[in-house]
Protein backbone atom coordinates (compact mmCIF):
# COMPACT_ATOMS: atom_id res chain seq x y z
CA UNK A 1 0.00 0.00 0.00
CA UNK A 2 1.83 3.37 -1.18
CA UNK A 3 1.24 5.41 1.80
CA UNK A 4 1.39 9.43 1.73
CA UNK A 5 4.35 11.01 3.79
CA UNK A 6 1.45 13.09 5.54
CA UNK A 7 -0.59 9.85 5.54
CA UNK A 8 -3.02 9.63 8.90
CA UNK A 9 -1.79 5.99 8.94
CA UNK A 10 2.34 7.02 9.91
CA UNK A 11 2.44 4.10 12.23
CA UNK A 12 -0.42 1.43 11.04
CA UNK A 13 -1.43 -1.83 13.28
CA UNK A 14 -2.86 -3.87 10.70
CA UNK A 15 -4.51 -7.43 12.49
CA UNK A 16 -1.67 -7.90 14.90
CA UNK A 17 -2.32 -10.96 17.04
CA UNK A 18 0.26 -12.69 20.22
CA UNK A 19 -0.74 -15.85 21.73
CA UNK A 20 1.02 -17.54 24.75
CA UNK A 21 1.60 -20.61 25.95
CA UNK A 22 -0.83 -20.91 28.84
CA UNK A 23 0.31 -23.22 32.00
CA UNK A 24 -0.69 -26.61 31.71
CA UNK A 25 -0.95 -26.84 28.33
CA UNK A 26 -3.16 -25.20 25.13
CA UNK A 27 -2.88 -21.13 24.49
CA UNK A 28 -4.14 -17.44 25.39
CA UNK A 29 -5.15 -15.68 22.91
CA UNK A 30 -4.24 -12.10 24.39
CA UNK A 31 -5.56 -10.05 21.56
CA UNK A 32 -6.16 -10.56 18.28
CA UNK A 33 -7.24 -9.08 14.67
CA UNK A 34 -6.24 -5.52 16.50
CA UNK A 35 -6.02 -2.53 13.68
CA UNK A 36 -5.26 1.00 14.57
CA UNK A 37 -3.47 3.91 13.10
CA UNK A 38 -1.41 6.62 14.42
CA UNK A 39 -0.92 9.92 12.59
CA UNK A 40 3.09 11.57 11.76
CA UNK A 41 3.00 14.07 15.20
CA UNK A 42 0.39 12.50 17.37
CA UNK A 43 0.71 11.85 20.62
CA UNK A 44 -1.70 8.45 21.40
CA UNK A 45 -2.06 6.70 24.44
CA UNK A 46 -3.68 3.06 24.93
CA UNK A 47 -5.63 2.41 27.89
CA UNK A 48 -6.79 -0.66 28.89
CA UNK A 49 -6.65 -3.35 32.06
CA UNK A 50 -3.65 -5.38 33.16
CA UNK A 51 -3.66 -8.30 30.83
CA UNK A 52 -4.92 -7.10 27.59
CA UNK A 53 -1.47 -6.68 25.85
CA UNK A 54 -0.85 -3.22 26.10
CA UNK A 55 2.45 -4.10 26.76
CA UNK A 56 3.09 -6.59 24.26
CA UNK A 57 1.49 -3.98 21.85
CA UNK A 58 4.21 -1.26 22.71
CA UNK A 59 7.11 -3.99 22.49
CA UNK A 60 5.59 -5.23 19.08
CA UNK A 61 6.09 -1.56 17.82
CA UNK A 62 9.18 -1.46 19.44
CA UNK A 63 10.64 -4.50 17.53
CA UNK A 64 11.47 -6.47 20.62
CA UNK A 65 8.74 -8.58 20.72
CA UNK A 66 6.91 -10.09 17.01
CA UNK A 67 3.20 -10.52 16.33
CA UNK A 68 2.26 -14.29 15.78
CA UNK A 69 -0.72 -12.61 13.23
CA UNK A 70 -0.80 -9.43 11.38
CA UNK A 71 1.81 -6.69 10.61
CA UNK A 72 2.81 -3.89 12.31
CA UNK A 73 3.85 -0.87 9.57
CA UNK A 74 6.10 2.32 10.62
CA UNK A 75 6.17 4.90 7.67
CA UNK A 76 5.16 2.20 5.25
CA UNK A 77 7.69 -0.25 6.06
CA UNK A 78 6.87 -3.30 8.45
CA UNK A 79 8.57 -3.62 11.44
CA UNK A 80 10.92 -6.43 11.74
CA UNK A 81 12.91 -5.90 14.57
CA UNK A 82 14.22 -2.84 17.02
CA UNK A 83 15.62 0.51 15.06
CA UNK A 84 16.98 3.76 16.09
CA UNK A 85 14.04 5.42 14.80
CA UNK A 86 11.76 3.75 16.88
CA UNK A 87 13.11 4.82 20.74
CA UNK A 88 11.47 3.42 24.48
CA UNK A 89 11.10 4.66 27.63
CA UNK A 90 10.97 1.91 29.76
CA UNK A 91 8.68 1.48 32.74
CA UNK A 92 11.59 0.75 34.72
CA UNK A 93 14.09 3.25 33.29
CA UNK A 94 16.34 0.33 32.38
CA UNK A 95 19.41 2.66 32.71
CA UNK A 96 23.13 0.90 32.65
CA UNK A 97 23.90 1.38 36.81
CA UNK A 98 27.42 0.57 35.88
CA UNK A 99 27.76 4.37 33.45
CA UNK A 100 26.94 8.02 35.05
CA UNK A 101 24.12 9.93 34.13
CA UNK A 102 26.21 11.05 30.93
CA UNK A 103 27.35 7.55 30.28
CA UNK A 104 23.66 6.67 29.76
CA UNK A 105 22.80 9.21 27.57
CA UNK A 106 25.81 9.38 25.34
CA UNK A 107 25.54 5.11 25.22
CA UNK A 108 22.12 5.88 22.74
CA UNK A 109 24.24 8.84 21.05
CA UNK A 110 26.92 6.57 20.07
CA UNK A 111 25.09 3.71 18.95
CA UNK A 112 22.54 5.90 16.62
CA UNK A 113 26.22 7.87 14.86
CA UNK A 114 28.79 5.57 15.45
CA UNK A 115 31.46 7.90 13.83
CA UNK A 116 31.17 10.99 15.23
CA UNK A 117 34.08 11.82 17.96
CA UNK A 118 33.26 11.53 21.51
CA UNK A 119 33.69 15.49 22.36
CA UNK A 120 31.10 14.94 19.71
CA UNK A 121 28.67 12.60 21.28
CA UNK A 122 29.17 14.07 25.24
CA UNK A 123 28.71 17.62 23.85
CA UNK A 124 24.66 15.96 21.86
CA UNK A 125 24.00 14.01 24.92
CA UNK A 126 24.61 17.33 27.36
CA UNK A 127 21.79 18.83 25.31
CA UNK A 128 19.70 16.32 26.03
CA UNK A 129 20.55 16.29 29.89
CA UNK A 130 20.11 19.72 30.15
CA UNK A 131 16.65 19.76 28.32
CA UNK A 132 14.82 17.34 30.78
CA UNK A 133 17.08 19.67 33.35
CA UNK A 134 19.66 17.72 34.93
CA UNK A 135 22.53 19.63 33.88
CA UNK A 136 25.18 19.68 36.70
CA UNK A 137 24.05 15.70 37.47
CA UNK A 138 26.02 14.50 34.11
CA UNK A 139 28.64 12.71 36.43
CA UNK A 140 25.97 11.06 38.82
CA UNK A 141 25.55 7.48 38.67
CA UNK A 142 22.08 6.19 38.61
CA UNK A 143 22.03 5.23 42.44
CA UNK A 144 22.52 8.42 43.24
CA UNK A 145 19.21 10.04 41.59
CA UNK A 146 16.03 10.36 43.04
CA UNK A 147 13.25 7.91 41.45
CA UNK A 148 11.91 11.05 39.00
CA UNK A 149 15.75 12.11 37.59
CA UNK A 150 16.31 8.83 36.66
CA UNK A 151 13.55 8.73 34.46
CA UNK A 152 14.33 12.12 33.30
CA UNK A 153 17.85 10.26 32.32
CA UNK A 154 15.76 7.90 30.46
CA UNK A 155 13.64 10.49 28.60
CA UNK A 156 16.93 12.18 27.67
CA UNK A 157 18.44 8.93 26.43
CA UNK A 158 15.59 8.18 24.17
CA UNK A 159 15.20 11.88 22.64
CA UNK A 160 18.68 11.96 22.20
CA UNK A 161 18.68 9.64 19.14
CA UNK A 162 15.91 11.73 17.98
CA UNK A 163 13.68 9.27 17.33
CA UNK A 164 10.54 9.06 14.80
CA UNK A 165 8.89 7.58 17.09
CA UNK A 166 8.75 7.66 20.78
CA UNK A 167 7.16 4.35 22.84
CA UNK A 168 6.46 5.10 26.52
CA UNK A 169 5.57 2.26 29.19
CA UNK A 170 3.77 3.57 31.71
CA UNK A 171 6.57 5.84 32.26
CA UNK A 172 5.30 7.68 35.22
CA UNK A 173 3.53 5.01 36.66
CA UNK A 174 6.51 4.32 39.53
CA UNK A 175 6.61 8.45 40.42
CA UNK A 176 5.06 10.06 42.83
CA UNK A 177 1.80 12.46 42.08
CA UNK A 178 4.05 15.94 42.16
CA UNK A 179 6.99 14.36 39.95
CA UNK A 180 4.95 12.75 37.50
CA UNK A 181 2.67 15.94 37.10
CA UNK A 182 6.28 17.76 36.17
CA UNK A 183 7.44 15.42 34.08
CA UNK A 184 4.32 15.12 32.18
CA UNK A 185 4.65 18.80 31.51
CA UNK A 186 8.32 18.84 30.76
CA UNK A 187 7.39 15.35 28.14
CA UNK A 188 4.51 17.45 26.64
CA UNK A 189 6.54 20.71 26.39
CA UNK A 190 9.13 18.89 24.44
CA UNK A 191 6.46 17.04 22.14
CA UNK A 192 4.60 19.79 21.21
CA UNK A 193 7.59 21.71 20.51
CA UNK A 194 9.56 19.13 18.59
CA UNK A 195 6.22 17.18 16.84
CA UNK A 196 6.77 14.24 18.13
CA UNK A 197 4.86 10.91 17.31
CA UNK A 198 4.22 9.05 20.38
CA UNK A 199 2.67 6.15 21.67
CA UNK A 200 2.68 5.20 25.00
CA UNK A 201 0.94 2.50 27.51
CA UNK A 202 -0.82 4.18 30.49
CA UNK A 203 -3.91 2.97 32.79
CA UNK A 204 -4.16 6.65 34.59
CA UNK A 205 -7.21 8.16 32.99
CA UNK A 206 -5.98 12.07 33.98
CA UNK A 207 -2.69 11.14 32.37
CA UNK A 208 -3.97 10.30 29.22
CA UNK A 209 -6.93 13.03 29.06
CA UNK A 210 -3.18 15.74 29.67
CA UNK A 211 -1.41 13.99 27.43
CA UNK A 212 -3.03 12.19 24.52
CA UNK A 213 -4.74 13.64 21.20
CA UNK A 214 -6.35 9.99 21.01
CA UNK A 215 -6.84 7.42 23.46
CA UNK A 216 -7.19 4.04 21.96
CA UNK A 217 -9.71 2.23 24.28
CA UNK A 218 -8.31 -1.77 25.02
CA UNK A 219 -10.91 -4.77 26.02
CA UNK A 220 -9.82 -7.23 28.63
CA UNK A 221 -8.18 -10.00 27.33
CA UNK A 222 -7.53 -12.98 26.81
CA UNK A 223 -9.12 -11.74 23.24
CA UNK A 224 -8.41 -8.30 23.43
CA UNK A 225 -9.57 -5.59 20.99
CA UNK A 226 -9.82 -2.41 20.53
CA UNK A 227 -13.25 -1.27 21.56
CA UNK A 228 -13.13 2.30 20.16
CA UNK A 229 -10.60 5.48 19.72
CA UNK A 230 -11.20 8.39 21.39
CA UNK A 231 -10.44 11.97 20.19
CA UNK A 232 -9.54 14.39 22.79
CA UNK A 233 -12.01 17.05 22.16
CA UNK A 234 -9.52 19.63 24.99
CA UNK A 235 -7.82 21.70 23.18
CA UNK A 236 -4.53 21.64 22.16
CA UNK A 237 -2.83 24.51 24.58
CA UNK A 238 -4.24 22.64 27.09
CA UNK A 239 -2.52 23.49 30.80
CA UNK A 240 -2.30 20.44 33.22
CA UNK A 241 -4.19 22.67 36.04
CA UNK A 242 -6.94 23.77 34.06
CA UNK A 243 -8.22 20.97 31.80
CA UNK A 244 -10.43 19.64 34.49
CA UNK A 245 -12.18 23.38 34.41
CA UNK A 246 -12.67 22.55 30.80
CA UNK A 247 -16.56 21.57 29.64
CA UNK A 248 -16.06 18.93 27.98
CA UNK A 249 -13.15 17.40 30.72
CA UNK A 250 -16.03 15.32 32.61
CA UNK A 251 -17.49 13.75 29.68
CA UNK A 252 -14.38 12.81 28.54
CA UNK A 253 -13.53 11.22 31.75
CA UNK A 254 -16.74 10.15 32.67
CA UNK A 255 -16.73 8.40 29.47
CA UNK A 256 -13.35 6.69 29.93
CA UNK A 257 -13.94 5.89 33.30
CA UNK A 258 -17.04 4.07 32.25
CA UNK A 259 -15.18 2.48 29.37
CA UNK A 260 -12.59 0.66 32.24
CA UNK A 261 -15.57 0.00 34.87
CA UNK A 262 -17.77 -1.50 32.71
CA UNK A 263 -17.45 -1.65 28.90
CA UNK A 264 -13.74 -3.44 28.68
CA UNK A 265 -15.63 -6.20 29.65
CA UNK A 266 -19.02 -6.08 28.35
CA UNK A 267 -17.80 -4.75 24.78
CA UNK A 268 -17.02 -8.20 23.44
CA UNK A 269 -20.70 -9.63 24.64
CA UNK A 270 -22.53 -6.29 23.07
CA UNK A 271 -20.50 -5.40 19.77
CA UNK A 272 -22.42 -2.61 17.87
CA UNK A 273 -23.74 -4.18 14.34
CA UNK A 274 -21.58 -1.46 12.56
CA UNK A 275 -18.51 -2.34 14.75
CA UNK A 276 -15.28 -3.22 11.85
CA UNK A 277 -12.03 -4.17 13.71
CA UNK A 278 -10.45 -2.37 10.84
CA UNK A 279 -11.84 1.07 11.52
CA UNK A 280 -12.75 0.77 15.16
CA UNK A 281 -15.03 4.23 15.54
CA UNK A 282 -13.49 7.14 16.58
CA UNK A 283 -15.59 9.20 19.27
CA UNK A 284 -14.98 12.46 20.82
CA UNK A 285 -17.03 12.81 24.09
CA UNK A 286 -18.30 16.38 25.02
CA UNK A 287 -20.55 18.38 27.06
CA UNK A 288 -24.49 17.80 26.21
CA UNK A 289 -25.83 21.17 25.81
CA UNK A 290 -27.99 22.26 29.20
CA UNK A 291 -31.45 21.01 28.66
CA UNK A 292 -33.48 23.79 27.06
CA UNK A 293 -36.44 24.60 28.88
CA UNK A 294 -39.93 24.15 27.72
CA UNK A 295 -40.87 26.95 25.67
CA UNK A 296 -44.07 28.21 26.68
CA UNK A 297 -42.77 29.07 30.12
CA UNK A 298 -39.82 30.72 28.26
CA UNK A 299 -42.25 33.13 26.39
CA UNK A 300 -44.02 33.72 29.56
CA UNK A 301 -41.17 34.98 30.97
CA UNK A 302 -40.62 37.21 28.34
CA UNK B 1 36.04 4.28 75.21
CA UNK B 2 32.82 4.48 73.38
CA UNK B 3 33.93 7.59 71.49
CA UNK B 4 36.74 5.41 69.84
CA UNK B 5 35.58 4.78 66.04
CA UNK B 6 34.25 0.70 65.75
CA UNK B 7 37.52 -0.39 63.45
CA UNK B 8 39.76 1.09 66.71
CA UNK B 9 38.00 -1.13 69.14
CA UNK B 10 38.01 -3.98 67.17
CA UNK B 11 41.76 -3.45 66.24
CA UNK B 12 42.14 -3.23 70.16
CA UNK B 13 40.31 -6.83 70.85
CA UNK B 14 42.05 -8.39 68.16
CA UNK B 15 45.87 -7.38 69.81
CA UNK B 16 44.25 -8.50 72.94
CA UNK B 17 43.20 -11.71 71.48
CA UNK B 18 46.23 -12.43 70.39
CA UNK B 19 48.51 -11.33 73.29
CA UNK B 20 45.77 -13.64 75.51
CA UNK B 21 46.48 -16.86 72.66
CA UNK B 22 50.70 -16.21 72.56
CA UNK B 23 50.79 -16.23 76.52
CA UNK B 24 48.37 -19.73 76.40
CA UNK B 25 50.89 -21.04 74.05
CA UNK B 26 54.11 -19.99 75.79
CA UNK B 27 52.71 -20.97 79.05
CA UNK B 28 51.17 -24.20 77.57
CA UNK B 29 54.70 -25.17 76.60
CA UNK B 30 56.75 -24.45 78.84
CA UNK B 31 54.85 -26.07 81.77
CA UNK B 32 54.60 -29.35 79.89
CA UNK B 33 56.60 -32.60 79.51
CA UNK B 34 58.59 -31.07 82.93
CA UNK B 35 58.84 -34.69 84.70
CA UNK B 36 61.85 -35.65 83.19
CA UNK B 37 63.06 -38.39 80.89
CA UNK B 38 61.96 -41.15 82.87
CA UNK B 39 59.04 -41.73 81.13
CA UNK B 40 60.24 -41.48 78.01
CA UNK B 41 61.35 -44.32 75.75
CA UNK B 42 64.67 -44.50 74.68
CA UNK B 43 63.77 -45.22 71.43
CA UNK B 44 61.36 -42.48 70.82
CA UNK B 45 63.81 -40.19 72.87
CA UNK B 46 67.04 -41.32 69.99
CA UNK B 47 64.35 -40.21 67.38
CA UNK B 48 63.25 -36.81 68.42
CA UNK B 49 67.10 -35.75 69.68
CA UNK B 50 67.74 -33.27 72.03
CA UNK B 51 64.30 -32.54 73.43
CA UNK B 52 64.66 -35.93 75.13
CA UNK B 53 67.50 -35.35 77.14
CA UNK B 54 66.50 -31.96 78.30
CA UNK B 55 62.41 -33.09 78.84
CA UNK B 56 61.31 -30.41 76.21
CA UNK B 57 58.78 -30.50 74.60
CA UNK B 58 59.44 -30.50 70.68
CA UNK B 59 56.66 -28.13 70.10
CA UNK B 60 57.98 -24.57 69.61
CA UNK B 61 56.41 -21.77 71.91
CA UNK B 62 55.54 -18.55 70.02
CA UNK B 63 59.28 -16.79 70.86
CA UNK B 64 61.11 -19.83 68.97
CA UNK B 65 57.98 -19.17 65.40
CA UNK B 66 59.07 -15.47 66.13
CA UNK B 67 62.66 -16.09 65.93
CA UNK B 68 62.55 -18.65 63.04
CA UNK B 69 60.07 -16.03 61.29
CA UNK B 70 62.80 -13.51 61.89
CA UNK B 71 65.30 -15.93 60.41
CA UNK B 72 63.39 -16.32 57.49
CA UNK B 73 62.70 -12.99 56.45
CA UNK B 74 66.79 -12.36 57.22
CA UNK B 75 67.55 -14.63 54.40
CA UNK B 76 63.99 -16.02 52.15
CA UNK B 77 65.51 -16.84 48.98
CA UNK B 78 69.00 -18.70 50.29
CA UNK B 79 69.40 -21.97 47.73
CA UNK B 80 71.77 -24.67 48.96
CA UNK B 81 70.52 -27.63 47.68
CA UNK B 82 67.61 -29.61 46.80
CA UNK B 83 65.97 -29.96 50.23
CA UNK B 84 67.06 -26.47 51.65
CA UNK B 85 66.15 -23.72 50.21
CA UNK B 86 64.53 -20.62 51.44
CA UNK B 87 61.08 -19.92 52.43
CA UNK B 88 60.60 -17.24 49.86
CA UNK B 89 61.85 -19.56 47.03
CA UNK B 90 59.38 -21.96 48.08
CA UNK B 91 56.93 -19.68 47.96
CA UNK B 92 57.44 -18.23 44.62
CA UNK B 93 57.08 -21.75 43.00
CA UNK B 94 53.90 -22.10 44.60
CA UNK B 95 52.59 -18.28 44.23
CA UNK B 96 53.73 -19.03 40.26
CA UNK B 97 52.36 -22.66 39.92
CA UNK B 98 48.91 -21.15 41.13
CA UNK B 99 49.03 -18.17 38.71
CA UNK B 100 50.04 -20.16 35.88
CA UNK B 101 47.40 -22.65 36.29
CA UNK B 102 44.80 -20.27 37.85
CA UNK B 103 45.59 -17.81 34.51
CA UNK B 104 44.59 -20.39 32.18
CA UNK B 105 41.56 -21.43 34.06
CA UNK B 106 40.29 -17.48 33.78
CA UNK B 107 41.24 -17.86 29.92
CA UNK B 108 39.08 -20.74 29.54
CA UNK B 109 36.40 -20.12 32.33
CA UNK B 110 35.19 -16.75 31.02
CA UNK B 111 34.85 -17.51 27.80
CA UNK B 112 32.86 -20.61 27.84
CA UNK B 113 31.10 -19.43 30.77
CA UNK B 114 29.84 -16.39 28.50
CA UNK B 115 28.64 -19.20 25.51
CA UNK B 116 26.64 -21.55 28.53
CA UNK B 117 25.53 -18.18 29.46
CA UNK B 118 24.17 -17.18 26.48
CA UNK B 119 22.89 -20.20 24.94
CA UNK B 120 19.76 -21.91 27.05
CA UNK B 121 20.76 -24.81 24.82
CA UNK B 122 24.66 -24.90 25.53
CA UNK B 123 23.87 -24.50 29.12
CA UNK B 124 21.44 -27.69 29.35
CA UNK B 125 24.09 -29.60 27.44
CA UNK B 126 26.77 -29.05 29.02
CA UNK B 127 25.42 -29.05 33.28
CA UNK B 128 25.43 -32.51 34.04
CA UNK B 129 29.12 -32.77 32.92
CA UNK B 130 29.85 -29.24 35.24
CA UNK B 131 27.77 -30.39 37.81
CA UNK B 132 29.54 -34.07 37.92
CA UNK B 133 33.22 -32.44 37.60
CA UNK B 134 32.70 -29.68 40.18
CA UNK B 135 32.33 -32.02 43.07
CA UNK B 136 35.81 -34.15 42.33
CA UNK B 137 38.40 -33.13 44.62
CA UNK B 138 41.40 -31.88 41.93
CA UNK B 139 43.72 -34.28 43.92
CA UNK B 140 42.05 -37.42 41.96
CA UNK B 141 43.11 -35.77 38.80
CA UNK B 142 46.76 -36.27 39.80
CA UNK B 143 47.46 -39.54 39.12
CA UNK B 144 46.08 -38.92 35.31
CA UNK B 145 48.03 -35.73 35.08
CA UNK B 146 51.35 -37.46 36.00
CA UNK B 147 50.39 -40.34 33.92
CA UNK B 148 49.61 -38.03 30.65
CA UNK B 149 51.91 -35.15 31.54
CA UNK B 150 54.96 -37.48 32.84
CA UNK B 151 55.87 -33.67 34.64
CA UNK B 152 55.05 -33.49 38.14
CA UNK B 153 55.65 -29.79 38.25
CA UNK B 154 53.26 -29.30 35.12
CA UNK B 155 50.53 -31.89 36.66
CA UNK B 156 50.37 -29.62 39.35
CA UNK B 157 49.60 -26.99 37.19
CA UNK B 158 46.70 -28.65 35.82
CA UNK B 159 45.40 -29.72 39.05
CA UNK B 160 45.44 -26.15 39.92
CA UNK B 161 43.71 -25.28 36.31
CA UNK B 162 40.76 -27.87 36.85
CA UNK B 163 40.21 -26.74 40.59
CA UNK B 164 40.05 -23.03 39.46
CA UNK B 165 37.85 -24.04 36.45
CA UNK B 166 34.26 -24.58 38.09
CA UNK B 167 33.56 -21.59 40.27
CA UNK B 168 34.65 -19.26 37.75
CA UNK B 169 33.10 -20.84 34.99
CA UNK B 170 29.79 -21.18 37.45
CA UNK B 171 29.83 -17.97 37.96
CA UNK B 172 30.21 -16.61 34.85
CA UNK B 173 27.61 -18.34 32.89
CA UNK B 174 25.20 -17.70 35.72
CA UNK B 175 26.30 -13.87 35.48
CA UNK B 176 25.68 -14.08 31.98
CA UNK B 177 21.92 -15.31 31.77
CA UNK B 178 20.91 -13.72 34.87
CA UNK B 179 21.90 -10.10 32.93
CA UNK B 180 18.22 -7.92 33.36
CA UNK B 181 16.06 -8.18 30.37
CA UNK B 182 15.61 -4.48 30.45
CA UNK B 183 19.15 -4.04 30.07
CA UNK B 184 19.63 -6.41 26.91
CA UNK B 185 16.57 -4.79 25.57
CA UNK B 186 18.14 -1.27 25.55
CA UNK B 187 21.07 -2.45 23.60
CA UNK B 188 18.18 -4.00 21.42
CA UNK B 189 16.67 -0.79 21.20
CA UNK B 190 19.99 1.18 20.14
CA UNK B 191 20.52 -1.42 17.88
CA UNK B 192 23.51 -2.85 19.46
CA UNK B 193 26.07 -5.20 18.01
CA UNK B 194 26.40 -8.75 19.79
CA UNK B 195 30.23 -7.91 20.21
CA UNK B 196 29.59 -4.53 21.53
CA UNK B 197 26.59 -5.79 23.15
CA UNK B 198 28.88 -8.17 25.12
CA UNK B 199 30.93 -5.72 26.36
CA UNK B 200 29.65 -2.96 27.02
CA UNK B 201 25.94 -4.13 28.44
CA UNK B 202 26.85 -8.39 29.62
CA UNK B 203 30.61 -7.81 30.60
CA UNK B 204 29.79 -5.13 33.34
CA UNK B 205 26.37 -6.45 33.81
CA UNK B 206 27.90 -9.75 35.02
CA UNK B 207 31.47 -8.45 36.13
CA UNK B 208 30.66 -8.53 39.78
CA UNK B 209 29.17 -12.30 40.17
CA UNK B 210 32.17 -13.37 37.59
CA UNK B 211 34.76 -11.70 40.31
CA UNK B 212 33.27 -13.78 42.90
CA UNK B 213 33.52 -16.45 41.45
CA UNK B 214 37.40 -15.50 40.63
CA UNK B 215 37.87 -14.86 44.40
CA UNK B 216 36.08 -18.25 45.40
CA UNK B 217 38.83 -19.76 42.55
CA UNK B 218 41.94 -18.82 44.29
CA UNK B 219 41.04 -19.22 47.20
CA UNK B 220 40.74 -22.91 46.10
CA UNK B 221 43.67 -22.77 44.22
CA UNK B 222 45.67 -21.83 46.94
CA UNK B 223 44.41 -24.87 49.27
CA UNK B 224 44.83 -27.45 46.76
CA UNK B 225 48.33 -26.17 46.03
CA UNK B 226 49.90 -27.09 49.39
CA UNK B 227 48.61 -30.57 48.81
CA UNK B 228 49.68 -30.93 45.62
CA UNK B 229 53.06 -29.84 46.53
CA UNK B 230 53.24 -32.63 49.20
CA UNK B 231 51.79 -35.04 46.67
CA UNK B 232 54.72 -34.53 44.01
CA UNK B 233 57.18 -32.92 46.12
CA UNK B 234 60.43 -31.08 44.88
CA UNK B 235 59.77 -27.39 44.86
CA UNK B 236 56.94 -25.40 46.50
CA UNK B 237 55.51 -24.45 49.95
CA UNK B 238 53.50 -27.70 50.17
CA UNK B 239 56.72 -29.73 49.92
CA UNK B 240 58.59 -27.46 52.48
CA UNK B 241 56.13 -28.02 55.15
CA UNK B 242 56.04 -31.75 54.35
CA UNK B 243 59.88 -31.81 54.06
CA UNK B 244 60.21 -29.79 57.53
CA UNK B 245 57.78 -32.66 59.20
CA UNK B 246 60.34 -35.07 57.92
CA UNK B 247 63.21 -33.19 59.28
CA UNK B 248 61.07 -32.60 62.83
CA UNK B 249 61.40 -29.13 62.22
CA UNK B 250 57.51 -28.06 64.08
CA UNK B 251 58.79 -24.61 64.20
CA UNK B 252 59.16 -24.62 60.23
CA UNK B 253 55.42 -26.18 60.21
CA UNK B 254 53.82 -23.45 62.26
CA UNK B 255 55.99 -21.23 60.01
CA UNK B 256 54.63 -22.40 57.41
CA UNK B 257 51.04 -22.28 58.04
CA UNK B 258 51.82 -18.39 59.19
CA UNK B 259 52.82 -17.42 55.79
CA UNK B 260 50.22 -19.69 53.81
CA UNK B 261 47.80 -17.78 55.62
CA UNK B 262 48.87 -14.49 54.67
CA UNK B 263 49.99 -15.40 51.33
CA UNK B 264 46.09 -16.40 50.71
CA UNK B 265 44.76 -13.52 52.20
CA UNK B 266 46.94 -11.49 50.48
CA UNK B 267 45.71 -12.95 47.08
CA UNK B 268 42.07 -12.70 48.24
CA UNK B 269 42.03 -9.40 48.90
CA UNK B 270 43.67 -8.24 45.54
CA UNK B 271 40.14 -9.92 43.67
CA UNK B 272 38.58 -7.56 46.67
CA UNK B 273 39.90 -4.64 45.61
CA UNK B 274 39.45 -5.38 41.51
CA UNK B 275 35.60 -6.34 42.71
CA UNK B 276 34.74 -3.35 44.66
CA UNK B 277 36.19 -1.99 41.12
CA UNK B 278 33.40 -3.45 38.97
CA UNK B 279 30.49 -3.39 41.71
CA UNK B 280 27.20 -0.80 40.86
CA UNK B 281 25.16 0.19 43.21
CA UNK B 282 21.46 -0.47 42.04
Amino acid sequence: MQEMANSPRYISIEGIARHFDAPGGGRTTVFEDVWFPVARGEFVCMIGHSGCGKTTVLNILAGLDLPDGGVAVVDGEAIEGPSLNRAVIFQSHALLPWRSVLGNVAYAVSSKWRDWSRAKIEEHAKKFIALVGLAGSELKKPAQLSGGMKQRVGIARALSIEPKILLMDEPFSALDALTRGNLQDEVRRICLATNQTVFMITHDVDEAIYLADKIVLMTNGPHAMVAEIVANPLPKDRQRHEVHKHPHYYALRNHLIDFLVTRSKTFKDEIPADYDRRKPPVVSPVAQPLPVPPPATKRAAA
Amino acid sequence: MHSWPLQARASLVSMLILVVLGLAWHIGVNTGGGTGQANIDPEYAKLIGAAANTGKSAMPGPLDVLAKIGQHLKEPFYDRGPNDKGIGIQLAYSIGRVLLGYGIAVLVAIPLGFLIGMSPLMNRALDPFIQIMKPVSPLAWMPLALYTIKDSAISSIFVIFICSLWPMLVNTAFGVSSVRKEWLNVARTLEVGSVRRAFTVILPAAAPTILTGMRISIGIAWLVIVAAEMLVGGTGIGYFVWNEWNNLSITNVITSIIVIGLVGMILDQMLARVAKLVTYPE
